[in-house]
């Protein structure tokens, strides 16, 4: 098996071709990219972390970014702790991974009685290591929307990379490229984000989760942000922002939820000069596909694709995917596999054909069973976020002694302040709406307004809250 | 303290002041509306069965009433069997304000 350069090796390369200082901005750090590759006195000892099994706890995503290039290609495995990460589970973590050593930037973790490096980004190596591995570093991922026992996917650099065009990583026309993301750069999401960013010798603002959305909207307009990432949840909160309009990204893009035609006509509309995505990726299957032409779903073809790097296909209604860019495996010797015999990851996410167009329905988890009839949260939670003074909704089962489940939903108005008197209209409105798309069965028996709606740490609309 | 004023009105009035009956009757209406149904006119004899509505219907009137009176009969009474009437539907949520 060929292995693929480490992430130090891909940085370097990347740099070569750049005039000008690039690097990392959260808005308590800011580095340069090279400050990651030169070797210095001050950085991690390398004979103190070659080969070992390693968890990464940090509280800034500034540390995990530092650790991420400096340890690629030295460490024999890397835990990538999500920011909410529960240290009542790192003995447990610990244990899966065989971990021998933690590193973190809390100097008040405690770490269960492993050895504990304590690191203070930004930093790199020592010294330049001597030689790569035999086999590249793993790098293990928190699955998404695990709640208790954590669940890692085990991936490597060269699957993490494979949707990442490193060929021709800019035009030279235009302003540099910036690249920014509302996500977490330890899950997935934004992992791929900041290797697009280093791949292609880019600056990478990240938001952590104590700055307020407005401010870091105005940090990226200052830095001039030309790609600008996040989960549909996340652009609704940020079309509520006033900051919205001091940036001006010539690339919008959504993933990690359904992106529904009423966010994307919104974001067209906002953003009417940049290109829009999104892009369907997930923890286990990795990076399997963008749309762009501004419509939810995507062509039908995709599924009927034989060439390409990714095979899509349909089985009980639910998307399976194959690529090297899934997890190679879940970690833990008891764990089921992550594809089946054939290679394909079962997504859980529903897909129904119509026409040409495959949209998505919701999770297979999901399902509300009213009376019978299947209903998904998803479908409803779209035509609802379709009304223009609608901005983010949340569809939910409740109990009926007659039916089993009706559906409730709850709403998060556009306007704040808005005149209460009109909210009865608005129900009306939004019910005949849902009647009109989806039936009777599938339109809120209840519906209710609320101020806002909660996003779990992955910036996803949650739905854990019964 | 005059600001009081106001809402004391507001509680005497207002939509508190609506008799359990008519809050039913006016859910019903409203349901019935929504989903297209024709709603024969309601006494206390009107056997549920035959008003209208479909069981979904109900569902949707029980669950908003719940809503609205903090009361499911359903769940909360020992009913062991769906009312016939109108009337005994009134009374599930008369015995609420006894």
């Amino acid at each position: 098996m060929d292995s693929a350069p480490a992430l130090r090796k891909l940085l370097q390369h990347a740099l070569k071709a750049r005039t000008h200082a690039v690097g990392f901005a959260s808005a308590d750090h800011q580095f340069s990219w090279a400050s990651l590759i030169e070797p210095a006195p001050s950085g991690l000892v390398v004979n103190q972390v070659a080969d070992r099994s390693i968890i990464l706890i940090t509280r800034s995503q500034a540390a995990a970014a530092s650790a991420l290039v400096a340890l690629d290609g030295v460490a024999a495995s890397l835990v990538i702790c999500p920011p909410d990460f529960d240290l009542v589970h790192l003995a447990y973590v610990a244990n899966l991974a065989q971990a021998d050593l933690i590193l973190t930037d809390d100097p008040d973790l405690q770490s269960a009685g492993l050895e504990t490096h304590l690191i203070c980004p930004p930093f790199g190596l020592d010294v330049e290591p001597s030689a790569a591995r035999q086999s590249p570093t793993e790098w293990r991922l928190f699955t998404s929307g695990t709640t208790g026992t954590p669940k890692l996917a085990v991936h490597t650099l060269k699957g993490l990379t494979g949707a990442i065009s490193t060929a021709n990583p800019l035009s030279a026309a235009g302003p540099p490229t910036v690249w920014a993301t509302f996500y977490d750069i330890r899950r997935y999401g934004g992992l791929q984000i900041f290797l697009r960013a280093l791949c292609g010798g880019a600056a990478l603002c990240v938001n952590e989760k104590d700055e307020p959305v407005g401010a870091y909207l105005t940090r990226l307009g200052a830095a001039g942000v030309t790609h600008l990432t996040g989960t549909p949840s996340h652009w609704r909160r940020a079309l509520m922002s006033p900051h919205l309009a001091e940036i001006a990204p010539r690339y919008v893009r959504l993933s990690g939820e359904i992106a529904d035609q009423g966010l994307l006509d919104r974001l067209a509309k906002t953003f009417p000069n940049a290109k829009l995505g999104h892009a369907y990726a997930s923890t286990e299957a990795g990076v399997a596909f963008e749309v762009t032409d501004g419509l939810e779903g995507f062509p039908h073809a995709l599924l009927d694709r034989t060439d390409g790097p990714v095979k899509l296909k349909l089985r009980d209604g639910a998307l399976l995917i194959r690529s090297d860019r899934c997890a190679l495996r879940y970690l833990g010797d008891e764990a089921k596999p992550v594809a089946d015999a054939d290679g394909f990851v079962d997504t859980d996410d529903l897909i129904e054909v119509r026409g040409a167009r495959c949209y998505f329905a919701g999770r297979r988890a999901g399902v509300i069973n009213v009376g019978g009839a299947k209903v998904h949260p998803e479908e409803v939670e779209a035509v609802l976020n379709r009304h223009p003074d609608v901005e983010l909704s949340r569809v939910f089962a409740r109990q009926s002694p007659l039916t089993g489940a009706l559906v409730a939903a709850e709403v998060v108005a556009r306007a704040e302040g808005r005149v209460f008197q009109q909210l009865p209209e608005l129900s009306a409105d939004l019910r005949r709406m849902c009647r009109e798309a989806l039936g009777a069965v599938k339109t809120p028996a209840t519906l209710g307004f609320v101020d806002s709606l909660p996003l779990s740490e992955a910036g996803k609309l949650d739905r854990r809250r019964a | 303290m005059y600001f009081f004023y106001p809402l004391t009105i507001g509680r005497v009035f207002g939509e508190n002041h609506m008799s359990t009956r008519s809050k039913i009757l006016e859910t019903f209406e409203t349901v019935a509306q929504e989903q297209g149904k024709t709603l024969k006119a309601l006494s206390d004899t009107t056997d549920l069965l035959e008003c209208g509505l479909d069981s979904l219907c109900f569902a949707i009137i029980i669950a908003r009433l719940e809503d609205e009176l903090n009361y499911d009969p359903f769940v909360e009474s020992d009913v062991a069997e769906f009312p016939v009437t109108f009337g005994d539907f009134v009374a599930l949520y008369q015995r609420l304000q006894a």
